[in-house]
């Protein structure tokens, strides 16, 4: 029954569990951490339960977790894990490695601040930091597009142009946690869809036999990491042609950025992930005052879809760039790119940099509302300002 | 067999082919080469065993012979432990006019090319 979908309330983390399930991966390898913590106990409980055919190791560091993804995915296999926080700090040595083996592997990224201090609630401070590790990055608003981002993620991560290995991010607790309608594909369509993985060069192929990761000099490292970048460079072009394919099964499609109301707007928000709902309601209530406001919610982080942003974002008025984490002592994540990818323009648009919602912080229509009301009054500054930080020289919390 | 010219031309993914190090070329690091005194040998093998690349050779009859220099990195365990001072360690720079019959121009010889 190809259309026998079925919609039922869930969460971010158990509607990536359940695809989980229905991908029915041959390797996870696994170390709990919230606010992931739900997606491998879930994913446990099907191999307990005989759901899934998968090998689940419980291995002791989130180290071990992705090395033994990467083991098992460069022998051929289809593996996937997730976690947050200070669990992918600690492993981002084995990243770059990764996705120089050209392992495709589908990642679970529940944001989650890192440490220090510990909190547990969500900003970009883990991910961001992963950026030039050579992963595709895709950041989703809610829980039905984690959903079927991850079966796009399985498709597009093993694209023989691609291999490459694939972030799927989610907000920790504002989606992992937070109860909301998804609908699932049967588990029929899902199994045509992501079909079966046909590995290049896999280590287990004895008649073929290959090495990966050998010391390589001079001669070769740079050669090798051009190749990589190829895959990378192949990502929104596969991208394309696999979102329009799913997407006629769930008459849902994801662009690399999430366009709303932005393409006749005079003041553009950027934004990424859950936070780009409360924009997307301050857009159309300012629309609704005679305002010309638009949202543009960066879904693909890596590769930066540059070409589509300078297309959308040419001739504005004024555009804030919104951050969820920082980069202390330059120039935030997404205000970085978007910044660089602006430069081309024969004419400049003001950009104002802001960073919210670390830690958790909430972000409030009002504060939307805020940052578009000081663009409109060409209120701009060379440095960032805080939202939803008291500051002692600035009565406004906005310095 | 030479060095791929563009990035194009090497495998993805850090691919090695054959999956052993027989073709990888260890003795381009070498910058001390171990010569050989073959009057002042005695082939006691204590080099043979003791060499960590299993680059010394004997022939036929057990006995040294020569060093295969396309995995020896210079380390001179051999030359410290021989016992009758047979051998010893003399700079690269000495054999530059020597034909570069194991591809001594770094890179030439590896295992990214198949």
């Amino acid at each position: 029954m190809l259309n026998n979908k079925s919609k039922i309330m869930t969460s971010g983390n158990l509607a990536f569990a359940e695809a989980m399930r229905q991908i029915n991966p041959d390797v996870v390898a696994a170390y709990p951490i919230t606010p992931s913590t739900e997606i491998p106990v879930k994913f446990a409980e099907f191999v307990a339960d005989g759901k899934v055919d998968s090998e689940y190791i419980a291995v002791e560091s989130e180290h071990s977790a992705i090395t033994a993804c990467v083991g098992a995915s460069v022998a051929g296999g289809r593996v996937m894990t997730a976690s947050s926080a200070n669990g992918v700090a600690l492993m981002h040595e084995i990243f770059p490695i990764a996705s120089a083996f050209r392992a495709p592997i589908v990642f679970g990224l529940v944001n989650r601040s890192l440490g220090a201090p510990v909190n547990i609630h969500c900003d970009h401070s883990d991910s961001m930091p992963e950026r030039d590790s050579g992963w595709i990055q895709i950041y989703c608003e809610d829980a039905q597009e984690v959903y079927d981002s991850v079966l796009l993620a399985v498709r597009l991560a093993e694209h023989k142009d691609v291999l490459t290995p694939v972030f799927v991010c989610q907000d920790g607790f504002i989606t992992s946690h937070c109860y909301e309608p998804v609908e699932f594909l049967s588990d029929e369509a899902v199994r045509n869809f992501v079909g079966e993985r046909t590995p290049q060069l896999p280590l287990l192929d004895v008649d073929n036999p290959v090495s990966y990761g050998s010391f390589t000099m001079s001669e070769y490292y740079f050669e090798i990491k051009r190749n990589q970048m190829e895959g990378m460079n192949n990502v929104l072009r596969v991208y394309g042609e696999i979102s329009k394919e799913l997407a006629v099964q769930t008459g849902r499609e994801y662009q690399p950025i999430d366009s709303y109301r932005a393409e006749d707007a005079d003041y553009l928000i950027i934004i990424m992930s859950s936070a780009a709902g409360v924009v997307k309601d301050v857009v159309d209530e300012m629309r609704e005052n005679g305002i010309k406001a638009g949202c543009l919610r960066i879904r693909f982080f890596r590769p930066f879809p540059r070409d589509e942003l300078v297309k959308i974002a040419a001739g504005k008025r004024g555009i804030a760039v919104l951050d969820r984490s920082a980069s202390i002592g330059g120039t935030a994540p997404l205000a970085s790119e978007v910044k660089s990818a602006l430069y081309d323009l024969t004419d400049h648009v003001p950009v104002q940099e802001y960073i919210f919602g670390l830690g958790g912080r909430d972000f409030y229509p009002a504060d939307a509302e805020k940052v578009f009301r000081t663009m409109i009054h060409s209120d701009y500054s060379s440095n960032v300002r805080y939202i939803g930080l008291l500051d002692k020289d600035d009565k406004n919390g906005q310095n | 067999m030479s060095k791929p010219q563009t990035w194009q031309d090497v495998p993805p993914g850090t691919v090695a082919w054959g999956a052993s190090a027989l073709s990888v070329e260890t003795g381009l690091w070498r910058s001390m080469r171990p010569v050989f005194d073959y009057d002042r040998c005695i082939s006691c093998l204590k080099c043979w065993v003791q060499c960590p690349d299993m680059s010394v050779k004997t022939d036929d009859s057990g006995r040294v012979c020569d060093i295969n220099l396309f995995f020896c990195k210079g380390c001179g365990v051999c030359a410290s432990i021989c016992p009758v001072g047979a051998i010893s360690m003399c700079p690269e720079a000495d054999f530059t006019d020597e034909s570069a019959e194991h591809g001594e121009n770094p890179g030439d010889v590896g295992a990214h090319v198949k």
